[in-house]
């Protein structure tokens, strides 16, 4: 599988105000550093999970049943 | 506290003398240690003198407890550890779990300190100020039932309820030194309680004794309509088989992922533990690291659609710690979530394969001993990490597939404690609590009271 790409630091900013945008969300000018600090990190993990090798017919969990 | 609850009647029975005393130990020591937001003394002397005029039994007679206050307890708002939710209307029936918590003898002490939405491994609370550690005021409890791992671990009450979705029973179980249970995913209802994410939500107790950890367990057990995830299976009580000890379980230490970003102590509290069980051998578990990044864009993105609205109408009446992760998960794209669902369901396919091979798998519950207030960073295998998030690296891949686990906590020195999480496969809590019990029976783990 590809990997997805990681972001530039404007990029992701440009990722952050737009989806804030769409989601009716502000972002405080005192909480951006934290608030790209946190996308980064998530979008971090997301990357890593993308990268797998997913089997199309492996299904989601989204309620679990053990 | 009210006048009634203090002072003891002479003419006071067993249980109200437990009760007076417990509320009068917190009394004194609460407001240094932050572990209740909430006490309700006046029901806990009506439920005592109930108890003792009745005669009443129960497997949890003599026992005191208190709640997460995410838990609803009647006339309380449930505030989550929220300022915005303690505006809402005073809760009108207790959570399910306290229910059955009374129905079982146990007292109800109050309400306790948690961090904000549960999106938290600290026990920091910016409204409420933080629980604190009872064996070093400095230093951090561990979250987000903060409260609850320092109730016990104060000797506040004998059992608490907390919630875990990431690790928040184990990691102040770990902090603070007692024992904590994550049950299976949907053992325990969560009826009357706030959420966080609802994928991964789980609800148990910490407890200073594995015995007390089993009782309150078995009386929690049982299905309830109320919350979609509970189990229709029948209750499998694990307190009968407290004693059997470990003969016939297969027992390895978990390696790779979970044996890399951590201090030696941490390793070490996992050695002892597996030296005294016998346990020689060492499993990997695959795409551990991947489990955990999963869990962690699934409670970001899950988490950020709870509190959506509140996000865009109250941005400031958050802890900004928390607003800011939310924020920033709201913004992820929905194919990453998914992607992340669909590796939950592979993640819990290999994890069953390698419980085909063993009973019980061995790992650390943190990487570290509790971290100062306000810490904000630490090293870790050569990296620094921020705290908040990182505290939770063992426990997050174990809670993403629902695994049940015990954290019985392993002092090494006369320093702090750390925790080891005793993980089981689906539905074997009473094999968890069995190998919790050994490991108190043969002096391994414990708690410690602190001197106050």
């Amino acid at each position: 599988m590809s990997a997805v790409p990681p972001l530039s630091p404007a990029e992701l900013e440009a990722h952050l105000d737009a989806a804030t945008a769409l989601l009716g969300l502000t972002v405080a000018p005192e909480a951006r550093a934290s608030t790209l600090a946190h996308l980064a990190a998530t979008m971090a993990a997301a990357r890593l999970v993308s990268g797998f090798a997913f089997d199309d017919e492996l299904e989601p969990a989204p309620v679990f049943r053990p | 506290m009210t006048a009634s609850a203090s002072v003891k009647s002479q003419s006071s029975g067993a249980m109200e003398q437990t009760v007076s005393a417990a509320l009068a130990r917190i009394a004194t020591h609460d407001g240094r240690v932050g572990a209740f937001t909430d006490v309700t003394a006046d029901r806990a002397v009506a439920a005592a003198r109930a108890q003792d005029a009745s005669g009443a039994g129960g497997p949890l007679a003599g026992v005191t407890f208190a709640a997460k206050n995410l838990f609803d307890i009647a006339g309380l708002p449930t505030r989550a550890g929220s300022k915005i939710n303690r505006e809402r209307a005073p809760a009108e029936r207790d959570a399910e779990l306290v229910r059955r918590m009374e129905a079982a003898g146990a007292v109800l002490l109050g309400g306790l300190n948690m961090g904000e939405y549960a999106y938290d491994f600290t026990g920091e609370n910016v409204h409420d100020g933080p629980s604190r550690n009872p064996h070093d005021l400095t230093r951090m409890t561990g979250g987000s039932s903060g409260g609850s791992g320092a109730a016990v671990a104060a000797g506040f009450v004998d059992v608490a309820l907390g919630s875990d979705t990431n690790g928040s029973i184990r990691v102040p179980s770990a902090l603070c030194g007692c024992f904590g249970l994550k049950p299976t995913y949907g053992r325990l209802t969560r009826a009357g309680t706030f959420p966080f994410v609802h994928s991964f939500d789980h609800v148990g107790p910490l407890a200073r004794s594995v015995r007390l950890l089993s009782l309150a367990y078995d009386a929690m057990q049982g299905p309830d309509a109320a919350d979609a995830a509970t189990t229709t299976r029948d209750p499998e009580p694990a307190t009968a088989s407290l004693e059997d000890g470990v003969a016939g379980l297969r027992i390895a230490t978990l390696g790779g992922y979970f044996a890399e970003k951590g201090e030696p102590d941490c390793f070490e509290a996992v050695a002892r533990v597996a030296n005294s069980l016998g346990a020689d051998r060492a499993v990997t578990l695959p795409e551990a690291a991947r489990a955990r990044a999963a869990a962690y864009v699934i409670s970001a993105t899950e988490g950020a659609a709870l509190h959506l609205d509140r996000l865009r109408t109250r941005p400031d009446d958050f802890d900004p710690a928390v607003r800011d992760r939310l924020i920033a998960g709201a913004t992820v794209p929905a194919a990453f979530v998914a992607q992340a669902q669909r590796f939950r369901r592979w993640f819990a396919g290999a994890v069953a394969k390698a419980f085909e091979e063993v009973d019980i798998l061995i790992a650390p519950a943190t990487p570290c001993r509790a971290p100062k207030l306000g810490q904000t960073t630490f090293t870790l295998g050569g990296e620094t990490l921020p705290v908040r998030p990182n505290l939770g690296l063992f426990t997050q891949p174990i809670s993403f597939i629902g695994l049940p686990v015990a954290a019985v906590p392993v002092w090494l020195d006369d320093g702090l404690p750390l925790g080891v999480q005793i993980i089981a496969p689906p539905w074997r809590e009473a094999d968890a609590l069995r190998v919790a019990r050994a490991l108190e029976r043969d002096g391994v783990a414990g708690v410690r009271v602190p001197a106050f």
